[in-house]
């Protein structure tokens, strides 16, 4: 009996008037947890009513407190007949179970009810009493802390990143229940809320056990995704990476941090942990003894890639749902064994980080991808897991396979994904390949780390660009040149990745978002043959995707692609494709060369007259690109590294495969050969079609940026204003005998026009970028297609950022850290001064960049000086306790980025993972769809701002809207809507000191900085 | 290809103060959309007529849905459904219960009833205000009247504590209700001339100093809301008034009063002789509109006796304001050197606030 679970409900206000004779409710409340109810009085005529409870006490195991959420419904009580629901509150109590989180969850909670929407409100108290032996505590997950965040957490410290952990579980969905046909609507969305309530709990906790088996504490990158599946199930899968976490609690751990809060937040981020990587996989690999497995008998199931016959040597283990308590007994006696090499040994090292401690990433490959095209009618035994678990399995295999002829034995800023129409269901799965730093896996002392992190910096921010392959057995033709940073490495023409951007990488200029967009009709199909048309299309897509970004990130005038997220959407008649990344111009690539475009069509003069037309226009295109995003990289002498107009070849970084029913695999030659990626013919209306998209592409208006990762290369200097937001479009498409290319145009303009409203609805905030922009298409019906965009807008000052760009360039590439624009307002010498003497300046400096807060720059320094210099700060910073925020009560921010400019976190209080559905037989009188939804989105943030809220906390970071599914029937008068949503609930303290001081003098700072900075030394 | 749906839904409510002016005036989507076009804000933003169309939309849900809130502004404060910085939400609410000057007069006075509300149409034609924007002003006044008609305290307050309004649209919505309440009649041609300002004023000399409330803000206790009423005049107070018609009706009482007044003006009026030739009517109408105060229908028609008895002779004879000030001053004073006349503290409570009613309606 580990846990006492303690309730009290208080009152609650703004009721709906139940009963309509006296406009008043007669109020009572059901607290259930598990199977046991209490109920509150009643609180007869009142509209606010003060039911002041005593506490409910529940006692239960901690699987229960895992797995259960906490369901209060309240009810109007009536006499003659059944009570009436106004609606319930779902609490997750997981927050509660872990000593670092929060100790109490108290406060108001919107009542929620699936027909009508939020109906008032409810205050409610609820604790936890964990009786605490240890031992116990131990052997549940309830203390395995878990954060969505794909980063190391901003308050903690790295002591070992153990790996990938994954889970799967299945269930039948309510909807599809035979009961369904008897009850209501609303009971049936209770059930399937309830459900995957209970199921996220599940997984949740059976990731936590896998974790505490690695002897880790932690889960961070927790991506938490439901399928519905329809008929087979619902399917609630996971993936997560697997650390040791030290909270920076003690003047050491936060060394680097000054007492001013604000610096500390712009410090704590991972990268100042002296020894953040100490990457010691050995003990993380105890999949090896596992004994389950699946049984890859089902035709559509095969191992599909040819390339992994090594790997799949390793028996397929983990995925097997509940199969991890098995694992406890032999593990320890493995750990001993695997110490080295660790990493090549684990099943799949994988890591759904985007962004690592530095030092960590020594070379990057190339994405690699994998699709698989399954039949959902076909799994045998679809209440078990085993099917979904050998079909991942599969494709994790394959991307193993990728990143091992990259020349990488990890995966970084892995994700996986699916598309689900009717019976198909497309997996993917993609990340980048990478090879880690064998030297972190090994346990280093501080000082170790330190200077070898120093000595791998030297080849300053080039060094994830070099090739981790072999240059004389390149995986797919590849055009190498000389690192244009340190001249010694090779380094590829083009690198695409799906991670952030390395806070240590050289960017010359600013980057933005690019998006490939692609539609492709299918014939409607049953079963195997709907499979297999899907198959033969998937590798067209994926090329022309590519070729798109190609294209676009060439007539932007940059070389790399950051954050790149490929989607491929099926629906009845159609695919769709939709890759957004964010390009930029890394120093350490060659120039890239411009667009050709070429005609095969023999001498004609009005043609070749077209043709010169189009290309000047290109060459303007590209012009005008460079300059809008400050691209100049300094003249390279040695004009030999990159030869202005690219060799006829196009690389492809892009590595993929699909596995289809038929078991084919298909290795996807991007380059085929032949074909120079930048000449553009354009023979064909297809070409025709290419180069005019390429050109309609408008760019943002004047002030606004945008990019899809954490942070823009190039900004720093953001300003505490920020602005989450969710806009969902949908479209019918006219007419039913659609070309590709009208397709193609009507998918282009929607998400161009899509764009264009954000610019302007956000234009009271310029300067300004949009961050983290997340694009989800879905095609909820034969005509209709469906864009869902989350974001977060951010001001900068722009002042500061014109400032600085200038001396960047020069600077940069003198310095470890060198996009940070901030910091080339420091002299040099205090960098190079202050860089031996105390070890962290280069962390802290990553970490500005990182968390890149803005204005303060120079409050900063200004306060540095007070508190003299780094090396004083952290002798300072018990002096005086940062100065408690004036938090605005009640405000909840929410971002989907992993900080909040101008604060710092000081506090993480737990895993917000919230699923809803909403309901309507009455869309017309709602508003419609757009009303409808309107209201639901704003409900669903209003509920988690409540949670947040009610755990202490003031923001939601991390924050991600991972399903947005929409169905309507406007002839019924009905819709329905499925919205999950995740973050990580925070405590954030804003420095309003600092940007006080930054105000007062924004340039002026330099100098007393530089003085600080000598003294230290 | 066409939008089926299209929404915009920030962590903060975005709140866009020219759509929202729009939309309070009442002008469709569609209108709305063009009006903004006209304003320019296409070329300053490089925007399409698309997107000003979607963005329009969007602020109109919004408002829409925040509509509902607005009637019980506090409701507003502690709703969870849409994070509004604070200034923001004084800005809407502030705006939502701002009414237009000509709507006001139209309705100022009337019974807050659906009566009323079915000329909305007419009024709407009149003023040339968008008929959906008279019924959010008219509701907006029936609703605050409803909420504080019965309360105790001070008027201002409770309307301020209610729906959150600042000072000054609290005091104008405070002589609103004390208008409708007392139904006093502000639409005769001859009062036409009168802005809505005049009566706002009128309406709080009288608040403060001829309902119950005035008697319970003796300076020594403040806080006593006891009997506190502003929205209803003091029935005893006019039943009083009764008594000052001796003023008029003692002749000796009269000339005396007048000696008075002229003796001391003597010179300082350039009006005098008029002001001599006329002290007996224009005091008989000033008494005379204190004596009829016991009836309802004399109250309503306060303001007609006043411009008639008073404002309307003294302009024909053109005083100047000055001269209007110094007369009302004298007149009331002298009365405090009558021997025979014993209500001197309820000519007082009568005359001071009369006097300052006059002065403000004495203008072209």
């Amino acid at each position: 009996m580990p846990g006492k679970l303690k309730v009290k409900i208080v009152a609650g206000r703004h009721l709906p008037v139940m009963d309509r004779a006296s406009d008043l409710t007669d109020a009572f409340v059901e607290v259930k947890f598990g199977n046991t109810t209490f109920k509150t009085d009643v609180y007869l005529k009142s509209l606010n009513p003060q039911w002041n409870s005593e506490w409910f006490k529940f006692e239960v195991d901690d699987e229960d407190l895992q797995d259960e959420p906490l369901q209060i419904t309240v009810l109007d009580h009536d006499t003659y007949s059944a009570n009436d629901a106004i609606g319930k509150v779902y609490i997750d109590i997981d927050p509660l179970l872990y000593s670092e989180a929060a100790t109490v969850i108290s406060g108001w909670f919107p009542i929620y009810d699936t027909i009508h929407g939020i109906r008032g409100e409810i205050n409610v108290v609820v604790k936890v009493d964990l009786f605490n032996d240890l031992n116990r505590f131990r052997q549940s997950s309830c203390g395995v802390k878990f954060f969505c965040t794909t980063s190391i957490p901003k308050c903690y410290r790295a002591v070992i990143i153990h790996g990938f952990v994954e889970e799967l579980v299945v269930n039948e969905d309510p909807e599809y229940q035979w009961i369904d046909r008897i009850r209501t609507p609303r009971a049936s969305n209770e059930a399937r809320q309830r459900l995957i309530s209970l199921m996220s709990g599940e997984l949740q906790r059976k990731i936590g056990l896998k974790v505490l088996e690695m002897r880790g504490n932690a889960v961070v990158g927790y991506l938490q995704c439901f399928d519905l599946e329809g008929e087979s199930g619902l399917v609630v899968r996971a993936i997560g990476t697997a650390c040791t976490l030290d909270k920076l609690s003690s003047p050491a751990a936060f060394l680097p941090a000054c007492n001013s809060p604000s610096k500390e937040m712009k410090e704590i981020p991972f990268n100042e942990d002296p020894n953040p990587n100490t990457h010691s996989s050995g003990p993380s690999t105890p999949l090896k003894n596992q004994t389950y497995s699946f049984s890859p008998s089902k035709s559509y199931s095969r191992q599909s890639s040819s390339s992994d016959t090594d790997l799949s040597l390793t028996p397929k283990t983990g995925m097997g749902s509940g199969s991890a308590g098995k694992e406890g007994g032999p593990f320890k006696a493995l750990l001993r064994q695997q110490t080295q090499s660790a990493l090549e040994q684990r099943e799949f090292p994988f890591f759904t980080l985007t962004a690592f401690p530095p030092g960590f990433l020594v070379h990057v490959g190339g994405v690699v991808s994998a699709r698989s095209v399954k039949l959902l009618d076909r799994i045998h035994n679809p209440d078990e897991p085993e099917t979904r678990d050998a079909w991942w399995a599969e494709i994790r295999q394959e991307i193993k396979s990728h990143a091992k002829a990259l020349g990488c034995h990890a995966v970084v800023g892995y994700s996986e994904s699916t598309s689900i129409c009717e019976e198909v269901c497309i997996l993917s799965a993609s990340g980048t390949a990478a090879v880690l730093n064998p030297r972190f896996l090994q346990d280093g002392t501080m000082e170790g780390c330190l200077e070898q992190r120093l000595e791998e910096n030297l080849p300053a921010g080039c060094g994830f660009c070099h090739i981790p392959y072999d240059e004389l057995n390149m995986p797919f033709p590849a055009h190498l040149t000389y690192c244009c940073n340190c001249r010694k490495q090779k380094v590829p023409d083009v690198l695409f990745t799906t991670i952030d951007l390395p806070t240590d990488a050289i960017v010359i200029g600013k980057g933005c978002l690019i998006q490939a967009r692609l539609c492709r009709l299918k014939k409607k199909a049953q079963a195997e043959a709907n499979a297999t048309a899907i198959s033969n299309l998937l590798p067209f897509m994926e090329y022309e995707v590519h070729t798109q970004l190609m294209n676009k990130l060439k007539l932007k005038g940059m070389n790399a692609l950051f954050g790149l997220r490929i989607q491929i959407t099926v629906g009845e008649n159609m695919l769709m494709g939709l890759a957004s990344a964010t390009g930029v111009y890394l120093a350490a690539l060659p120039t890239p060369g411009g667009i050709q475009i070429a005609g095969k069509t023999p001498n004609d003069g009005s043609y070749e007259q077209h043709i010169s037309h189009m290309q000047k226009k290109i060459n303007d295109t590209i012009a005008k690109n460079k300059e809008l995003y400050e691209i100049n990289p300094p003249e390279i002498a040695e004009e030999i590294i990159g030869s202005p107009i690219p060799e006829p070849r196009q690389r492809s970084r892009l590595l993929r495969s699909q596995s289809e029913s038929s078991d084919e695999v298909m290795e996807l030659d991007l380059s085929h050969g032949k074909k120079d990626a930048f000449v553009l013919e354009i023979d064909d209306t297809d070409a025709m079609e290419d180069v005019h998209s390429l050109l309609t592409d408008v760019p943002p208006p004047s002030g606004f940026y945008s990019c899809n990762t954490e942070i823009m290369p190039g900004i720093n200097n953001w300003t505490s204003e920020i602005q989450m937001f969710t806009s969902v479009r949908v479209i019918r498409l006219s007419s039913l005998n659609l070309t590709n290319q009208a397709l193609n145009k009507n998918f282009n303009d929607l998400c161009e026009n899509l764009l264009k409203s954000l610019y302007f609805k956000l234009r009271s905030m310029i300067p300004c970028c949009l961050c983290h922009v997340n694009f989800t298409v879905s095609l909820p019906e034969d005509e209709l297609i469906q864009v869902t965009v989350t974001a977060v807008a951010i001001t900068f000052d722009k002042n500061q950022a014109l400032q600085t760009t200038k001396p960047h360039v020069e600077k940069s590439l003198q310095r470890a850290s060198t996009d940070n624009e901030e910091l080339l307002q420091f002299p040099l010498e205090l960098c190079s001064d202050s860089l031996p003497s105390h070890p962290f300046p280069p962390a802290k400096e990553h970490l500005e960049s990182a968390s890149s807060n803005s204005g303060i720059p120079a409050a900063q320094r200004a306060v540095t000086v007070e508190k003299a210099s780094p090396m004083g700060e952290g002798n300072f910073r018990n002096r005086s306790a940062p100065p408690c925020a004036n938090s605005t009560v009640g405000v909840v921010k929410m971002t989907p980025l992993s900080f909040i400019p101008g604060a710092k976190i000081t506090k993480y209080l737990g895993i917000i993972n919230m699923f809803f559905i909403r309901e309507t037989t009455s869309l017309r009188e709602e508003g419609g769809v757009s009303g409808f939804l309107h209201a639901f989105i704003a409900e669903v943030f209003a509920m988690v701002r409540a949670h947040v809220a009610a755990l202490g906390g003031n923001a939601v970071v991390s924050y991600i809207m991972k399903q947005c599914v929409f169905m309507e029937n406007p002839n019924k008068n009905q819709a329905q809507c499925l919205i999950n949503v995740s973050g990580d609930a925070v405590i954030f303290v804003r420095e309003s000191e600092l940007e006080v001081v930054s105000a007062q003098q924004p340039t002026a700072n330099c100098q007393p900085l530089c003085t600080g900075g000598e003294v230290t030394t | 290809m066409t939008s089926e749906l299209d929404i915009f839904v920030g962590n903060t409510t975005l709140i866009d103060e020219d759509v929202y002016r729009l939309w309070l005036d009442g002008y469709s989507v569609s209108d709305a959309v063009a009006l903004r076009v006209r304003s320019g804000i296409l070329e300053q933003t490089g925007a399409t007529a698309a997107v000003l169309q979607s963005d329009t939309m969007d602020h109109y849900r919004t408002f829409h849905m925040l509509e509902r809130l607005l009637h019980a502004p506090p409701k507003l404060l502690h709703q969870l459904i849409f994070q509004i910085p604070p200034s923001r939400q004084a800005l809407l609410i502030e705006r939502y219960y701002a009414f237009d000057e000509a709507f006001v007069r139209e309705v100022l006075g009337k019974k807050l009833s659906k009566g009323t509300k079915k000329d909305l149409d007419d009024i709407s034609t009149k003023t040339g205000i968008t008929l959906k924007s008279c019924r959010r002003q008219f509701d907006n006044f029936k609703r605050v009247f409803k909420v504080v008609e019965e309360m105790r305290g001070s008027l201002v307050d409770n309307i301020q504590q209610h729906f959150l309004l600042s000072d000054r649209l609290a005091r104008d919505y405070a002589a609103i209700v004390f208008f409708a309440n007392n139904r006093f009649e502000t639409g005769k041609k001859k009062l036409q001339y009168l802005s809505f300002g005049d009566f706002a004023f009128c309406a709080e000399l009288m608040i403060q100093n001829w309902t119950l409330g005035a008697i319970g803000e003796a300076p020594t206790d403040p806080d006593s809301q006891v009997d506190d009423m502003d929205v209803d005049l003091d029935k005893e107070f006019l039943q009083d008034l009764k008594e000052l018609k001796v003023l008029v009706a003692d002749k000796d009482l009269l000339d005396l009063h007048k000696s008075l007044v002229c003796t001391a003006l003597r010179g300082k009026l350039s009006v005098f002789s008029e002001m001599e030739a006329n002290f007996k009517n224009l005091s008989r109408g000033l008494v005379n509109v204190a004596a009829k105060l016991t009836h309802n229908k004399d109250v309503r028609d306060l303001f007609v006796d006043l411009v008639e008895k008073f404002v309307e002779p003294c302009r024909s004879d053109h005083w100047p304001l000055n001269d209007v000030r110094l007369f009302l001053n004298q007149y009331s004073a002298s009365v405090h050197s009558l021997d025979g006349f014993r209500h001197p503290t309820l000519w007082d409570r009568y005359m001071g606030t009369l006097r300052g009613c006059l002065l403000r309606l004495y203008h072209d």
